[in-house]
């Protein structure tokens, strides 16, 4: 009974900081406007962003993460020397005026490569994860909603799961390098190769566990009553059963983008990603390992980033799925 | 439920059949060569007499038919002569790999006891940590365990095995000289003494994937029990009086275990694929390292082989989630 | 640190093997407890006749033997032969069409069983089988037939006369198996026989009590060896996986093990390894060239297939020779080798660097020279255009760069693409997977045979010390192309009359010293003269041992477990 008592006194204090910060948080913002405040639909996405911005972890993740991209898309233009270039006199130099991060053992400016690396990592990162959930969570949703789409998507479910990746790959490179870069050019036809490599062998996890939890919720009450109703089957996937399973979807993102950083990487090992001077997070990282004891801040330093990134992208995460929750919300 | 179990099961063989004829497929059309290792020093003629020894001469839906017929006739009469010792199976052909020239199922059966006691070990603490800490985290949302748990399984996961494995190795092989950073797959466990360096050999690769493992079905857990905990069904458990410990670990910890499931089913068949990385990171040479080895030298039979007995695998831990959803929330059904 | 640099001449080749031969003090077989050693690609089996590599070789080796061996300078010497068959003491015939081997008396297989002539003639026998799919046919090449003249006498006569007839049963690749084990193995049986393949009963210093393929051999004193007093170690573990840096590391920093094979770090890495005083660095160098090849057919995309990459269509830019000579220009070979391979590497300009007696004097490619490359261009006709790139005739001097997926080669693209950017070509690099790149599948367009990249770089070596066959494959005949379903050694696309001329006199010289002559001439014409072939790096053998290990003596021509029967244990 203890127990019950003191969740209960937590519960009262999240309900009155909760209307707290809701407090300020609409004092802040301009006044509603009347035919919206007063139509069926609230602004739900004002909502939302409100409701985001009292969640502490996720604005600081937030701000860190818009750091992390002005690093790697506005650096370049500060830091102008080329990531490639080799200045072989100046090699394993340690932290300098020169260079600020070092280079590497050919003389490669370590600060340009990880700006140009991560602009690679978190585009693959998160195109790469985007693909894979939009994919698995399409036919998690379809085949745990339609009975009749069950059998066969869950048989292609397994048949991707079993299939042996690096042959797979393979393949893929060498049916589609030469059309899609000379189609797409050669950087944006090895991007496009990668992200559809890395999603379409990834979104098999998310499907399941979606299938799971829709089979789950289909039953509940509330679909329930929303059928009998007469709710299109359209509305109600994207309005009833979408929003329950955003939290497992919200999980599989964040570590889809890790895995992707990382596949990204392990992919150059197969000739598959982009040319060999050409940085990554994955492969500045993967590189270094040898000469982790000689020169430590060389495997650090993309390991940060790599860290970094993914904490970040997974506390926006938490942060939205809260904020999108009209249970928490309401609170 | 016995019913969609028997339905399941039939529709497996076929599933399977399709399955095995498009690795196969995937197989023959990646490019590579089982004769890829032999030295630029050897002539052509000779080459091309090896390729013949390998029977890559025959057409490729012979080559799969007589694959077919060697898993499902002839290993199981081997096996079942080996057992009965009968001698159904004399002078038929087993599936032999093109690298080592001996039976596939003879290697698999080597390399099975070193994957399932690391990998599977590993697999077994890392679920063993990731509930409880998926539990704590999501009932104490926001508090600093649940802070620093973030912290730990996102960094945890997002640092690759090839990475975290040598950091292992310098730290506690290299500098404290605390553990083998090779393992010895010839040991064999007698007495205590034996059963300790047994496993002294085993704690880096077990960490270093458990770890691993941990941090993403944590975050699955977590994640669930957040959802339903804010439940209008918990509310009700607390406003009849239920204690706290039960209302948790009873009712909302029984509903969130849906995705974890699915998770863990998942997980479980990669137990027997092996790590790969990990594998070779600690030289455990387990079905990982087979695996990865047979790849690259093109060895058909043996990845074939392999990857087919894991899509079994697939295929029957799946059905056993699908039966698991059931049990942990009756309203599942299937029929 | 001990570097076992080839040693000079022919002279102290018969003085160096005999030193080693009795290197101090193991009075008693079996008494220094186990040799560790560490592969890290492990054996697949343990019957070099089934497999190609290297790692196979390797562990063979500890068991089986063969007639004769390559010492460390290259010197053939005798194994289980008494002597060295020559012209000069009848073993060869005058016509040189055939050989004479006499086998030591007394050797016994490690059963108890003597080793005859007949266990000679079925090795190979064994291995010409058309079924067998032997993978070292090759030795066997040319050989019509094999007699045992009586127990310890085999007579191999050859289809024509053979100026250097020491390839069967010469070297750990080619050695003796029982015929008693194998007899019921031969032709398409040969690969069901798992047990035999795994265990073969030999005359060597060890023999194998366990075998997991891929991943573990253990051994023991082989009982019946013919030397009472070896080999020192009662058993052996050779253990397989991992990779390289793991390797040296279970040597050289946790002492875990005494001995690592093909060690492949980076200079500062190996030396910071080294410098825990644990263990030493075994190096010695052999015929191993990491070069690069300038394509002399047009492999662009836009051909139709068929003719992409064939002689039909000279490639449009490096078929100009002064173009080739301006890209060896541009590099800086020693400065690559201090990079990649620091004292496990020597810069070079030949394509057969070793031995001493077969290498041209030609180093002028080793001193780079930028603006002598530039100038060349010029006078070329190319021109350098608005965006720093060279051009001609609107063709833009673009290449593309292909290589095997590795750190080194990486770093050596990287430095290459610069310095050629600095005399105005532009370079895309382009990286396969090793086992698809030096794979020999007709359907994939990313192997070195194809050759569908302007430029490419891999490492070639040769088997044994006679470099004729090596330089014979530059012949126009050996181009790879679709008629051959692109099987041929000579990726290059090289065709030159003048050469193929010596190809047909290298088939018909004899002596030691002519035959190094042709082959000079010969290197020099692909290399210095043609510059189709880009030397760089004359890559040594390299593996680690424990300081605790004595007794070795790294060999490039051979098994570098040539003499593990004198390897003993130090103590410190």
């Amino acid at each position: 009974m203890i127990d019950t008592n003191r969740q209960q006194e937590l519960n009262r204090q999240e309900l009155t900081e909760g209307a707290a910060g809701a407090a300020a948080a609409t004092a802040a913002l301009p006044p509603d406007q009347p035919q919206i405040a007063g139509g069926e639909t609230r602004n739900q996405w004002r909502d939302v962003w409100r409701q985001f911005r009292s969640h502490r972890g996720a604005m600081v993740a937030l701000i860190l993460f818009i750091g992390v991209l002005l690093f790697v898309l506005a650096g370049p233009l500060i830091w102008t020397l080329d990531p490639t270039y080799v200045d072989i006199r100046a090699r394993n130099t340690g932290f300098t005026s020169v260079h600020p991060l070092g280079t590497d053992q050919l003389g490669r400016d370590m600060l340009a490569r990880l700006m140009a690396g991560g602009r690679v990592s978190i585009s693959v990162g998160l195109t790469a994860m985007l693909i894979a959930i939009f994919l698995g969570s399409t036919i998690g949703v379809l085949s745990g909603y339609f009975r009749r789409l069950d059998a066969p998507l869950m048989r292609v479910t397994e048949l991707f799961l079993a299939l042996p990746l690096l042959p797979l790959l393979l393949l893929m490179v060498t049916l589609f390098r030469e059309p899609l870069s000379q189609s797409f050019g050669p950087a944006m036809g090895i991007f496009l190769l990668i992200v559809s490599a890395i999603g379409a062998t990834s979104w098999m996890q998310a499907a399941r566990i979606v299938r799971g939890d829709v089979l789950g919720l289909k039953e509940r009450e509330f679909i329930l009553a929303a059928k009998s109703i007469g709710t299109p089957p359209r509305r109600m996937i994207l309005r009833h059963i979408l929003p329950n399973v955003m939290s497992p979807i919200m999980v599989a993102a964040t570590l889809g983008i890790a895995t992707a950083i990382i596949t990204e990487s392990a992919l150059s090992f197969l000739g598959l990603g982009f040319p060999p001077d050409f940085p990554t997070w994955g492969r500045l990282l993967y590189d270094a390992v040898d000469q982790m004891v000689l020169y430590p801040s060389r495997v650090i330093l993309p390991g940060v980033f790599i860290s970094l990134t993914v904490l970040c992208v997974n506390y926006i995460g938490d942060g939205l799925r809260d904020a999108m929750d009209p249970r928490i919300r309401g609170r | 439920m016995l019913n969609f179990t028997m339905r399941r099961l039939l529709l497996a063989i076929p599933t399977l059949l399709f399955i095995s004829l498009v690795i196969f497929l995937l197989l023959e059309a990646s490019p590579g060569d089982p004769l890829g290792d032999v030295p630029l020093t050897v002539p052509p003629e000779v080459k091309e007499k090896m390729r013949e020894a390998l029977g890559l001469g025959q057409a490729w839906y012979i080559r799969y038919i007589l694959w077919l017929k060697q898993f499902f006739w002839v290993e199981p009469l081997h096996w079942t002569d080996k057992l009965l010792g009968t001698y159904f199976s004399d002078g038929m052909q087993r599936i032999i790999s093109f690298q080592s020239r001996s039976p596939v199922f003879d290697v698999i059966a080597q390399r099975v006891p070193q994957t399932l006691i690391v990998v599977g070990m590993s697999y077994i603490v890392g679920v063993m940590i990731a509930i409880p800490i998926g539990i704590l985290s999501a009932y104490k949302q926001y508090s600093w365990f649940d802070q620093i748990g973030t912290f730990v399984s996102m960094v945890g996961f997002s640092m690759p095995t090839f990475f975290t494995g040598v950091v292992f190795i310098i730290i506690f092989g290299v500098k404290l000289q605390w553990f083998p950073s090779v393992y010895d797959t010839t040991h064999v466990v007698t007495d205590w003494g034996s059963f300790w360096v047994q496993v002294r050999q085993m704690i880096m690769p077990v960490t270093v994937l458990a770890l691993y493992n941990a941090a993403q079905i944590s975050r699955f857990m977590r994640a669930s029990m957040l959802d339903n905990l804010g439940q209008d069904y918990v509310r009700t458990a607390r406003a009849k009086g239920l204690g706290e410990r039960k209302v948790v670990l009873k009712h909302v910890l029984r509903n969130s275990l849906i995705p974890v499931v699915t998770v863990i089913a998942l997980g479980l068949p990669t137990v027997f694929g092996g790590a790969i990385i990990t594998e070779q990171v600690f030289k455990v040479n387990g079905l990982g390292q087979l695996l990865i080895s047979a790849i690259h030298a093109n060895d058909i039979p043996m990845v074939l082989t392999l990857t087919f007995i894991f899509a079994i695998l697939i295929i029957v831990f799946t059905l056993i989630a699908d039966i698991l959803y059931g049990v942990l929330d009756p309203r599942i059904r299937y029929d | 640190m001990v570097i076992n640099s080839l040693k000079t001449g022919l002279l102290t080749s018969a003085a160096a093997v005999l030193a080693f031969a009795s290197s101090p003090a193991h009075a008693e077989r079996g008494t220094d407890g186990e040799l560790k050693l560490l592969l890290w690609q492990a054996p697949s089996t343990l019957n070099v006749y089934l497999s190609t590599g290297v790692k196979e070789m390797l562990a063979s080796s500890l068991i089986l033997e063969p007639l004769a061996i390559f010492a460390p300078d290259g010197e053939i010497v005798p194994a289980l032969a008494q002597e060295l068959p020559t012209v000069e003491n009848g073993g060869i015939s005058e016509d040189l069409t055939s050989i004479t081997w006499k086998l030591k008396e007394g050797v016994k297989w490690s059963d108890g069983s003597d080793l005859t002539a007949e266990d000679v003639k079925f090795t190979a026998d064994y291995c010409m089988n058309d079924e067998g799919g032997c993978a070292q046919a090759a030795k066997f090449e040319g050989v019509t037939s094999v007699e045992a003249v009586d127990p310890l006498t085999v007579k191999i006569t050859f289809d024509s006369p053979r100026p250097y007839p020491y390839a069967a049963f010469v070297g750990a690749q080619a050695p003796i198996i029982q015929k008693a084990q194998f007899e019921n193995c031969t032709g398409a049986k040969a690969a069901t026989c798992t047990e035999e393949n795994f265990g073969p009963i030999g005359t060597g210093p060890f023999r194998a009590t366990g075998f997991k393929t891929n991943d573990v051999v253990t051994l023991e004193a082989n009982p019946e060896y013919r030397e009472a007093d070896k080999p020192a170690f009662a058993t052996v573990t050779l253990k397989g996986g991992g990779d390289s840096t793991s390797a040296a590391r279970a040597v050289l920093e946790t002492g875990e093990y005494d001995y690592a094979w093909n060690i492949q770090l980076a200079p500062d890495v190996l030396e910071g390894m080294l410098a825990a005083g644990k263990g030493k660095l075994e190096v010695d160098f052999g015929a191993t060239v990491e070069h690069i090849l300038l394509n002399q057919s047009d492999p662009s995309p836009s051909l139709p297939e068929g003719e992409r990459a064939t002689l039909k269509h000279p490639h449009p830019i490096l078929s100009d020779l002064k173009v080739r000579q301006a890209l060896s220009m541009a590099i800086d070979r020693e400065l690559l080798n201090e990079i990649g391979y620091g004292e496990t590497g020597k810069a070079t300009c030949n394509m057969v660097p070793n031995p001493e007696i077969y290498a041209s004097d030609n180093d002028d490619c080793l001193t780079q020279d930028i603006e002598g490359a530039k100038a060349l261009l010029e006078e070329a006709g190319w021109t350098v255009g608005g965006d720093g790139i060279r051009e001609k005739d609107g063709v833009k001097l673009k290449l593309l760069f292909q290589t095997s997926v590795n750190a080194v080669r990486q770093d050596f693209q990287a430095l290459i693409k610069q310095w050629w950017s600095e005399i105005g070509v532009e370079t895309e690099l382009k990286t396969v997977d090793a086992s698809v790149y030096f794979g020999s599948d007709p359907g994939s367009p990313d192997t070195i045979v194809k050759f569908y990249a302007d430029v490419e770089m891999y490492t070639d070596v040769y088997d044994g010390t006679d470099p004729g066959s090596f330089l014979s494959e530059r012949s126009c005949a050996s181009i790879p192309s679709p008629e051959n379903q692109w099987q041929g050694e000579n990726t290059v696309r090289y065709c030159d009359e003048e050469y193929e001329k010596l190809i047909k006199e290298m088939a018909q010289t004899s002596g030691i010293e002519a035959r190094a002559e042709l082959a000079k001439k010969m290197n020099l014409m692909i290399t210095r003269d043609s510059m189709t072939h880009l030397p760089l790096i004359a890559r040594g053998r390299v593996s680690v041992s424990s300081n605790r290990l004595g007794g070795v003596h790294m060999n490039a021509w051979d098994s570098e477990f040539w003499n593990v029967a004198d390897w003993t244990r130090v103590e410190e």
